[in-house]
């Protein structure tokens, strides 16, 4: 009987351990996970956005959440969104790579400094990064941002308070907090340059800033492209960026963004239906742009390597 | 002549990066020296530049060390949460991306492909279904729903994977000849080798769980679940009748980071910047 059963978990044990079953149950609680916690919600977030969700009675409504989501509410939030995506991409694409070439170059000194001081801001979390923004440009004169501008001649700004500053504050949080990730980056990128290339350039007489747009730049297209892709795709799932200044409700929804709408109409209101199909509406969003913008920068030709 | 010009180009260029590095530490320098403010002061005047030099005391931190039972459990909240997700997250992602790189079985490439699409779904799409998911499966409010979507990382597996496909093959022969299991292969033999890996994917998971805000915010209902982030917002009224916390807490939230980041630099780069490694 003993005998049986030791014979039987060798067996098992032989079976556990042959090489065609380990590597599937090595990777079984990532297909588990991909199953519960990707698969599932996606296809349930189409079903969602057809439906009216009420506690213990869900109803199929057609495509009257779409009809909803086209509402100027929406078009403000999808608005504030896009301004969002566009200057946070100028910014945190282009001014990384002019930091990095910098840094990089041997007139840099301290440079471990400069750049462990850049990166630190990536390490503080959204709150506590948004409480001291919210301090800083605080709508009193006596708030350091107001103090600069009135020493400087202008007048104080009520900053959460207007359209155009309420945008500054989102992309100035943005823009501060990963400024350093990209610079690092970039800088990975510089490494692999072939300093030949260089020194051919400075034989040929090439001026710095001709290096930079003949040598530098083309060099690091793949991971500037990858930067813009990032950059954008985070721009659009915008949320916290807003939240710290006004939680779900700024005046005149002026720092609304389409995921903070997703989350006040969704989780606040509890309109669960409405909210998917905003999700499903960010997601086409996200996927056409980002479509575009890998075409533009010629991520699809092959051998472009 | 040229001597002349390369100094002052250099001098500029320093200048410049004193400059740069000034405006980049100073949002956690304002903190720092505000933390020694009276919070009434702080509230009516924001961080300014009048800083009554003499008016400065511990009173913030004494009354967060004393008088804030809560916060002291938001963080344990957080430390706890965060070193489950680092473990638990390091042992499943790891092992995956490990199966994924040394093993040849079918599916493989298709289950690269799952960790590929993962990696480009913004999670907030699967936000709401997953929200009324864990409220069917009563989650709501408990570590492990906080935890859960967090802890078989794509990001975490694509980084592992990568980093498997160095490793020696030939050491694994060598270990089934010796009568090793394939399980006692990976953990006792190829689990040490990665082991420069697994700093920087602890760095990324727990820098990820300690500031995530979105997910648990919507997840924890009641008070003594808050995590520091969703806690500390839960401080960040117009009314401000509660900076003194919010302000300590804040310094006492993102030292131990800074402090680590400080000891470990390298790890922390090649955490942050994981996404952008090459296949």
């Amino acid at each position: 009987m003993a005998n049986q059963s030791n014979a039987q978990n060798n067996r098992v044990m032989k079976f556990l351990n042959s090489k065609k079953v380990v590597p599937y149950i090595l990777v079984s609680p990532f297909i588990v996970t991909f199953i519960v916690l990707t698969l599932y919600p996606a296809i349930q977030a189409f079903i969602m956005s057809f439906q009216r969700i009420l506690p213990g009675q869900t109803e199929f409504i057609g495509l009257s959440n779409y009809r909803r989501v086209l509402s100027p509410t929406f078009y403000t939030a999808f608005q504030n969104t896009t301004i969002y995506v566009i200057l946070t991409t100028l910014i945190l694409v282009t001014v990384p790579i002019l930091l990095a070439a910098l840094l990089n170059s041997k007139a840099t000194k301290y440079s471990t400094f400069y750049r462990a001081s850049l990166f630190i801001p990536s390490l503080a979390s959204i709150i506590v990064a948004g409480t001291v923004f919210r301090l800083i440009f605080g709508e009193t004169d006596t708030a350091l941002a107001n103090q600069v501008i009135t020493w400087f001649g202008g007048e104080p700004i009520q900053w959460q308070y207007q359209s155009w500053s309420a945008m500054f504050l989102m992309v100035i949080l943005s823009s501060w907090r990963w400024m350093g990730v990209n610079v690092m980056y970039y800088l990975a990128a510089l490494q692999n340059v072939p300093p030949e290339l260089y020194e051919s350039a400075d034989i040929d007489g090439a001026s710095t800033v001709q290096k930079f747009f003949y040598v530098t730049i083309p060099h690091l297209k793949p991971i500037i492209t990858f930067v813009t892709t990032i950059t954008i795709i985070n721009g659009f799932r915008m949320f916290e960026e807003s939240y710290v200044f006004w939680e779900a409700n700024s005046p005149g929804n002026i720092g609304l963004s389409m995921v903070g709408y997703m989350y006040d109409q969704g989780v606040q209101r509890n309109d669960m239906g409405f909210g998917a199909a905003i999700g499903v509406i960010v997601l086409i969003i996200i996927f056409i742009v980002s479509i575009i913008q890998l075409k533009f920068t010629g991520a699809f030709k092959r051998g472009d390597e | 002549m040229e001597k002349q010009r390369s100094f002052f180009k250099k001098l500029f260029i320093n200048i410049l990066f004193v400059i740069i590095s000034f405006l980049a530490l100073l949002p956690i320098i304002s903190l720092l020296v505000s933390s020694f403010r009276p919070s009434s002061e702080l509230m009516r005047q924001g961080i300014s530049l009048d800083i009554n030099w003499a008016g400065m005391n511990l009173d913030n931190y004494e009354f967060i060390f004393t008088q804030a039972p809560e916060y002291w459990q938001w963080y344990m909240n957080s430390l706890i949460i965060t070193g489950l997700t680092i473990v638990l997250s390091l042992f499943f992602s790891s092992m995956v991306g490990y199966a994924l790189a040394v093993y040849d079985f079918k599916g493989r490439n298709v289950i690269f492909l799952m960790v590929i699409m993962i990696l480009m779904i913004p999670f907030e799409i699967l936000m709401l279904p997953l929200y009324q998911l864990f409220i069917d499966l009563n989650l709501i409010d408990t570590y492990f729903g906080i935890m859960l979507p967090l802890i078989v990382a794509p990001i975490a597996v694509f980084f592992f994977r990568q980093y498997a496909l160095g490793l020696p093959t030939e050491l694994m022969d060598a270990a089934r000849i010796d009568g090793s299991t394939e399980y006692g292969i990976f953990f006792k033999i190829m689990m040490p080798l990665m082991l420069p890996s697994f700093a920087a994917m602890a760095i990324l998971q727990g820098l990820s769980s300690w500031n995530n805000f979105l997910w648990p915010l919507l997840i924890i209902r009641s008070n003594d679940m808050f995590t520091l982030p969703v806690g500390l917002a839960s401080l960040l009224t117009p009314y401000g009748n509660n900076y003194d916390i919010l302000i300590s807490g804040s310094v006492i939230t993102i030292l131990p980071i800074i402090l680590l980041f400080i000891a470990f630099q390298k790890y922390f780069v090649s955490g942050l910047t994981v996404g952008g490694v090459k296949g």
